[in-house]
């Protein structure tokens, strides 16, 4: 099934490989990413312009109820879960974190899931706590194809290592393979 | 019970609720209410849908407890504390050169925001001529914010943050701890009414130069967020402040021309129009 939303979730580590994915994606690429890195909340607006000097595809800090369009990239904001509704919309939400974590992206994951099926894309970076594996398996069984940074190449490999021991990954990829899958979905 | 919510039975619920109870809750953000209600059913352990319907249905006790439970927020002493030191620095001395201070906390949850707010205006000496109108949806929620009375383990991450917005006093002496509990003093209490108010449904009631409401409409539908916009905007002076919360927006409200964004970097609004 073509891909309609790239969900991309990572903790330490991944903020590198995210630089050096997006320096190697077309500017065209149509289909949006929503990248969910776990941050500090006293973090300013640097991912976003660190990301745009790497890429000319729009770079937004999600606010509440932006629509998702394609040809996009949509950072999940610090210290708010971030869900989708069925109108392709972004929900924010305040609520209890998650795996110690908000943005969570197991609650990423399972809203994008619930929204866009087998029709996601749902990759995990490095990391150091286990955000992210529940969201992984629960996409699965909603038809999305999961993919995990290697373990072997990821800076922190735990974030990685949990998710596959939760579920049957479709694909575990290095950073150069990982950028060529995402290429290929178009 | 895996499987989120459908629509449907999302939708049996919320008529119910409006039938039976008068709450109408059917223009939430439905992604964020289906997540709620979810966890809801889990920590009650309640497996099967049409088991929680009818609970609902003939529970009225049980359904208060979910009306807290749905409008339950996480919430701390200035939070943010770059919105806060904004108000200490830009906002209270503009509010000062009124006579008298109205401020509305809409969506006050458990009263911390309230309390932030009273201890701002304590400090710079305008808290005698100040009122501070705290409402909520939730009965419960409003009783706790009325007590005062806050875990104390909370004090030190209260007070850190109460410092990083640029406090320079001692926190500690603006309640008293007993056993595990910190009870604000009473100085704050006085200039504060709590009342219920749905936002939803209930009309504008007083006029105020400052009204707060923080992380409330992220919960609502686009067109509810509209609606209660306009109600804000009947409810503020001219020249008066709106302050949302750090990733809401007046974009596309119907009311963003008569607002203009008082701090680049902040989500308070003065209304010019």
């Amino acid at each position: 099934m073509p891909a309609s939303l790239i969900a991309i979730g990572g903790s330490a580590g991944s903020l590198q490989v995210l630089l050096d994915l997006f320096e190697g994606i077309d500017d065209n690429f149509p289909i949006p990413f929503l990248i969910v890195l776990h941050r500090n909340n006293r973090f300013d607006s640097s991912l976003e312009q660190l990301l745009s000097y790497k890429t000319n595809i729009p770079v937004t800090e999600i606010e509440d109820k932006d629509s998702i369009q394609q040809n996009h990239i949509y950072i999940c904001p610090p210290d708010y879960h971030v869900l989708i509704e069925k109108e392709k919309i972004f929900s924010l939400d305040c609520s209890e974190k998650v795996n110690y974590s908000r943005p969570s992206i197991d609650v990423v994951f399972k809203s994008a899931a619930d929204i866009y099926g087998d029709k996601l894309v749902c990759i995990l970076l490095s990391g150091a706590n286990a955000d992210g594996a529940d969201g992984l398996r629960y996409a699965a069984a909603k038809g999305a194809t999961t993919v995990v940074q290697d373990p072997k190449t990821a800076t922190v490999s735990y974030m990685p290592e949990q998710a596959l021991l939760a579920s049957k990954i479709n694909f575990i990829l290095n950073r150069l393979e990982l950028l060529q899958f995402i290429r290929s979905l178009v | 019970m895996e499987h989120a919510l459908t629509d449907n039975e999302l939708n049996l619920l919320l008529r119910d609720m409006l039938d039976i109870y008068g709450y109408d809750f059917t223009e939430y953000a439905k992604a964020s209410l289906k997540r709620r209600i979810h966890r809801i059913m889990i920590n009650s352990k309640i497996t099967s849908y049409n088991a929680f319907r009818y609970r609902i249905q003939n529970d009225p006790v049980y359904f208060q407890t979910i009306v807290t439970e749905i409008s339950v927020a996480v919430t701390e002493m200035f939070r943010d504390v770059n919105f806060y030191k904004t108000i200490r620095q830009k906002i209270i001395p503009v509010l000062a050169t009124h006579p008298f201070i109205r401020i509305w906390h809409a969506g006050c949850a458990t009263g911390e925001e309230v309390y932030s707010m009273a201890i701002l205006l304590h400090e710079a000496n305008i808290l005698h001529k100040s009122l501070l109108y705290a409402t909520d949806i939730n009965d419960a929620a409003l009783n706790r914010a009325s007590r005062g009375i806050f875990p104390l383990n909370n004090m030190q991450l209260y007070s850190r943050n109460y410092i990083e917005s640029g406090g320079v006093q001692d926190f500690s002496q603006y309640y008293t701890a007993n056993y595990n509990l910190a009870k604000f003093n009473d100085i704050f209490r006085e200039k504060m009414i709590f009342s219920t108010h749905n936002l939803v449904s209930d009309f504008s009631f007083n006029s105020f130069q400052l009204i707060f409401c923080r992380n409330v409409l992220i919960y609502f539908e686009k067109n509810l967020q509209l609606k209660v916009l306009k109600l804000f905007d009947q409810s503020l002076e001219m020249f008066g402040f709106l302050a949302l919360g750090s990733k809401e927006t007046l974009r596309f409200s119907g009311i963003e021309n008569k607002y203009k964004q008082f701090e680049d970097r902040e989500k308070i609004w003065k209304k010019i129009f």
